[in-house]
């Protein structure tokens, strides 16, 4: 245990980089997945088809995989940033892939009757959107939400093996240096990555009650 | 348009062919002897013994390490540190069929041994003191030293590691040199991967500016890419490279000595590298004197 309470200021600091991943990442793909979403309903076929080529493609392939694209492929076109802004880039990416599908399927709850009615009164597509659907949406798209976001707080563990030092890398890191401490080492990242997913749980389960329909 | 392409198929078909097989060539080792008589040299009760009665020992390595333990299309490990392994095993009576290679990632050496799930673990093992705490290694069977790799042309004009300021400096993860970057050169700026292709990868296409680790691993990427890469070629720490067994079994741990003492001997030792490693390190090394001794 000792290796690990005598460097709690490593796993403090791989912990924040995890956590502002999280946030970042989150941020990102809940604007991009929720205008995919408005694409994959949107009354323009072009939009429709972009959107759901998007989802199907990104969804459907290995976060690893994403993150190779996005470290290694984008400075092949010249675009070099910090490997810190690559991993934001490549977990939004992948991410609001699942944003939209919970997005998508909190629109569909909503009886079409509402989007019918006001666009009958004279909205556009958006004010319908805006106003009218997303609105009565949201508390049906929070519990997908939740797991997506714990997912994503896991999944900034592969942003160990991009050059980022996150939980994951401050973890190896003190292996390797205390190789008579592995197990406690483990464990408490084990430990920390834990009460974090139950940090977001409660979080995400006061949301839940507040957008609850009365 | 169907002829050419029945062509390219064919041709690609048939490099295919000739990569595999020059890969393959390769798995068979030559050099361990299996020693026929060896159950009847063990005292009973002793685990050299034990293991050459079973006819069976697990051995921890690299997958993913070229020159010393890289699993490749023939599904077998190979390397130095697997050849070193065989030449082991041979010792014991065990032929290649009776080694189990089991992947050891740097973070599971000590739990593997201190668990028994590995008779030992041959894997670019650099012996050191907190390590020894928990296990207890033979050897060292060879001596890398830690080196830096840059583009080719050197622009940041780096000769050590005290150059290395500022400069984004690539290693891996969890691992001694990196930890060495860290203590010692804290000026750099560590960039960690989770393997040195990425980092090669990244000084490739100018992420990084310098990738340090052991140099026997550097050469390799300098002998794949002379026109890419060079060398420093100024290593600066010594990296002892063990073989980590369970502790408490100092008797095994002199008959790891003894065997390599005469692989070394008789040529064995260099045949090893040479067939493996010696691809690209073209000086054979010596097995590092004397060994450690095995009641520390």
């Amino acid at each position: 245990m000792d290796a690990v309470l005598d460097n709690l200021d490593v796993f403090v600091e791989g912990f924040t980089t995890t956590l502002s991943l999280t946030l970042l990442a989150a941020a990102g793909a809940l604007i991009l997945g929720t205008l995919l979403a408005a694409m994959r309903v949107s009354p323009v076929p072009p939009l429709r088809w972009f959107a759901t080529l998007y989802v199907q493609a990104v969804r459907n392939t290995p976060l690893t995989v994403v993150f190779f694209l996005v470290v290694f492929g984008l400075p092949e076109v010249g675009v070099i940033v910090s490997f810190y802004r690559f991993a934001v880039v490549a977990l939004t990416i992948y991410t609001a892939a699942f944003v939209a599908e919970a997005v998508r399927s909190g629109i569909n709850s909503v009886a079409s009757g509402q989007a019918e009615a006001s666009r009958s009164i004279g909205m556009t597509f958006s004010q319908t959107l805006r106003l009218v659907v997303l609105p009565q949406a949201f508390a049906n798209i929070v519990p997908p939400l939740a797991s997506i976001f714990i997912a994503l707080l896991k999944n900034t563990s592969i942003a160990y093996a991009f050059g980022v030092f996150e939980a994951t890398q401050a973890m190896n890191r003190l292996i390797n240096d205390n190789g008579s401490d592995v197990i406690a080492i483990i464990a408490a990242a084990a430990l920390a990555y834990l009460l974090l997913a139950l940090l977001a749980a409660a979080l995400f389960s006061r949301l839940e009650r507040a957008v609850r329909p009365a | 348009m169907r002829t050419p392409r029945l062509a390219s198929v064919a041709a690609a078909a048939a490099v295919l062919s000739l990569l595999l097989s020059a890969c393959g060539g390769d798995s068979g080792s030559d050099v361990a002897k299996v020693d026929e008589n060896a159950k009847e040299q063990f005292a009973p009760g002793s685990r050299m013994k034990e293991l050459a009665d079973a006819g069976k020992i697990t051995v921890g390595t690299k997958f993913d390490q070229p020159l010393f333990g890289l699993k490749g299309l023939s599904g077998q490990p190979e390397g130095f540190d697997v050849e070193i392994a065989k030449l082991i095993a041979a010792k014991l009576g065990i032929d290649e069929k009776g080694i189990t290679f089991v992947e050891t990632v740097s973070a599971n050496r000590e739990p593997f041994l201190e668990q028994k799930k590995v008779d030992m673990v041959v894997a670019t093992y650099t012996i050191n003191d907190k390590r020894d705490m928990v296990v207890d290694f033979a050897g060292p069977y060879f001596s890398a030293g830690q080196d830096i790799l840059v583009a080719k042309g050197n622009p940041k004009g780096v000769k050590g590691p005290e150059d290395l300021t500022g400069l984004k400096t690539c290693s891996v993860s969890g691992s001694t040199p990196a930890s060495t970057i860290q203590t010692k050169y804290p000026q750099a700026e560590l960039v960690l991967f989770d393997n040195y292709t990425k980092c090669r990868d990244a000084l490739g296409n100018g992420q990084v500016d310098a990738v340090t680790t052991d140099n026997v691993i550097l050469s390799g990427y300098v002998d794949q890419a002379p026109d890419k890469f060079e060398l420093v070629g100024k290593p600066f720490t010594e990296e002892p490279y063990g073989i980590g067994i369970p502790e408490g079994q100092e008797a095994f741990c002199d008959f790891i000595n003894k065997t390599l003492a005469e692989a070394q001997e008789n040529g064995d030792y260099a045949k090893a590298f040479e067939s493996t490693a010696g691809k690209v390190i073209k000086n054979t090394p010596k097995l590092p004197t004397p060994p450690r001794g095995c009641d520390k």
